[in-house]
């Protein structure tokens, strides 16, 4: 898995300017990060902690106000490299409605490969993968705004997958979404990561959403504070507080437990797991 | 308000000959129809053009009323544009009605004036009846698409139209949701003057203009991030075709065009 990281952030700082309705802060504060291919990297932090603008470095949304970005080893800061790297890199953001551009699920998804210049035949091909990808082929004909919120942030996920990136930024793809609408979108996430080996930087406020992350950072004040497996950042329960971050219910009930005595290990992520350790079968 | 079941445009979606023909074709022999509708003076000329009309909609397999459900809105101008030419066209009097005179020349002209009127109006909802937005968009496109070179913004005139088509809905169901929330504050869309109305609704058009702008933004930022530069270098996903059907509709759109207008 390891070798030559997929992005690279070296000692990245950004400063927003100062505009008319709103002094310049500083939001990311000498960030340091590697994230390999085929990872599934989840990004903590509340609102404001910086985990957005680090999102938006990734393809050149943004660049660095000192430090480096590299993607597939471009610089982000090289205008001509802008192009290719958001073909390598592609982002889904928090609205759905505002990222869909086209009159029907299938055009949309074709909007980006139209973008890139690929010929008609293999556009169509590619609309059809992606869209069975996210288990949205039967709705290609539908307009966006008669789907749910869930299923519009799936055709938003194939708008990005059929311009076969090596890496998706989902920017809390989730946050406007009710539970079933999350959890579809969760799946699909999960599934393009394992089976189509996509890399992921999964940015989200929902603790329950990096349980099955391969690593977790969470950032404050624009600083990566801790970084490790789920089961590793959700043992510093005190520090996580201290960010005014919960940990998943299941891990906090492990807690209060292990408070009065229990024999329950640090971490847990699952009610399965919990099971497994409050009732030993043999 | 109910805004749920609006349909943009009027397209009615079919199988038809009319309905497959590529939409440059359709709009082309729109064209050529508008043409054909001004250069002919003489009753003879409009009944061959009705006849080529009805043509079409038999084709296009479309009920009759839908065809002449376009007429409705416009019923008000046509009247107006026929009383006008029979009234006040000066020449040899049939009858006198009160202050109104007749004559022959107006009836004529009224006559002529509301039939090319009836015709246009048919003809045109033609093309908007059995083309899609999207492919009158991209019909659009690629007609202009030689004009590029002369400063003609083709492929960003498309753009704005497919953006607007897909934000009308979801603008709609936004202005639902503010008017609710503002009625349930107390707001009042409905009672008062035209001034007052007009006023009452400043709650409604701020937010709503608020929000467009914010959308407008993250849609912009949206595709950036997937590659969109522009037109240049940028490929089709629907890619328009001339078929030999097209030609044969081109080619009987131009003669029936050329020698209608030069005999009548």
């Amino acid at each position: 898995m390891k070798g030559q990281p997929l992005i690279r952030f070296s000692n990245v700082n950004f400063t927003y300017a100062k505009t008319q309705t709103r002094d310049g802060w500083q939001a990311l504060k000498d960030v340091n990060l590697e994230i390999y291919e085929h990872e599934f990297v989840a990004v903590l932090g509340r609102n404001g902690s910086g985990k957005s603008t680090l999102a938006k470095h990734v393809n050149a949304l943004l660049t660095p106000s000192s430090g480096q970005v590299l993607v597939a080893g471009l610089d982000t800061s090289i205008p001509e490299h802008v192009w290719e790297i958001r073909q390598k890199v592609g982002m889904v953001f928090q609205n759905p409605d505002n990222q869909l551009v086209a009159t029907t699920v299938e055009e949309d998804v074709a909007f980006g490969p139209e973008n890139l210049g690929i010929p008609s035949a293999e556009i169509h091909r590619r609309v059809t993968e992606a869209l069975e990808a996210v288990g949205m082929l039967q709705y290609r004909l539908h307009p966006p705004h008669r789907l749910s919120g869930g299923q519009k942030q799936r055709v938003a996920i194939a708008g990005i997958v059929s311009m076969r990136p090596k890496c998706i930024v989902l920017d809390e793809p989730t946050a406007m979404l009710d539970p079933a609408g999350r959890q579809e979108v969760m799946q699909t996430i999960h599934r393009l990561n394992k089976e189509e080996g996509i890399t992921v930087l999964h940015i989200t406020h929902h603790m329950d959403e990096v349980i099955g992350a391969d690593r977790v950072l969470v950032m404050d004040q624009g600083r990566i504070v801790l970084e490790g497996t789920p089961r590793e950042v959700f043992s510093q329960a005190e520090l996580l507080r201290e960010l005014h971050l919960d940990v998943p219910q299941i891990t906090d009930l492990g807690q209060r437990l292990r408070k009065r005595g229990l024999a329950v290990p640090q971490g847990i992520l699952t009610v399965n797991e919990m099971v497994m350790h409050l009732c030993p079968s043999d | 308000m109910r805004f749920r079941n609006l349909t943009i445009g009027q397209h009615i979606p079919g199988n038809s000959v009319v309905h497959r023909l590529d939409p440059r074709t359709k709009i082309l022999g729109t064209t050529l129809l508008i043409v054909l509708l001004f250069a002919v003076d003489g009753f003879i000329g409009y009944a061959l053009a009705a006849l080529a009309i009805a043509a079409v909609v038999h084709l296009s397999e479309l009920p009759w009323r839908y065809v002449l459900r376009g007429l409705r809105p416009l019923l008000v101008i046509l009247l107006l544009t026929v009383g006008l030419n029979v009234f006040l066209t000066e020449g040899e009097v049939i009858f006198r009605l009160w202050f109104l005179t007749v004559t022959r020349e107006g009836l004529v002209r009224g006559l002529m004036m509301g039939t090319r009127l009836v015709l246009l109006i048919m003809g045109t909802s033609m093309l908007t009846l059995t083309t899609s937005p999207i492919q009158l968009t991209d019909g659009i496109e690629t007609l202009l698409g030689p004009f590029r070179r002369i400063g003609v913004p083709a492929h960003e005139l498309a753009m704005m139209m497919t953006i607007a088509l897909r934000f009308i809905p979801t603008l709609l169901e936004e202005t639902e949701k503010i008017m609710k929330a503002q009625m349930a504050r107390g707001a009042d869309f409905q009672s008062g003057g035209l001034m007052q109305r007009a006023k009452n609704l400043i709650p409604l058009l701020v937010p709503l203009f608020v929000s467009a702008f914010r959308r407008a933004d993250e849609l912009a930022i949206a595709m950036e991030a997937r590659g969109y530069r522009g037109g240049q270098g940028r490929t089709k996903f629907r890619e328009l075709r001339f078929q030999r059907i097209d030609a044969v509709a081109m080619g009987l759109s131009i003669i029936f065009t050329v020698v209608v207008g030069i005999l009548f």
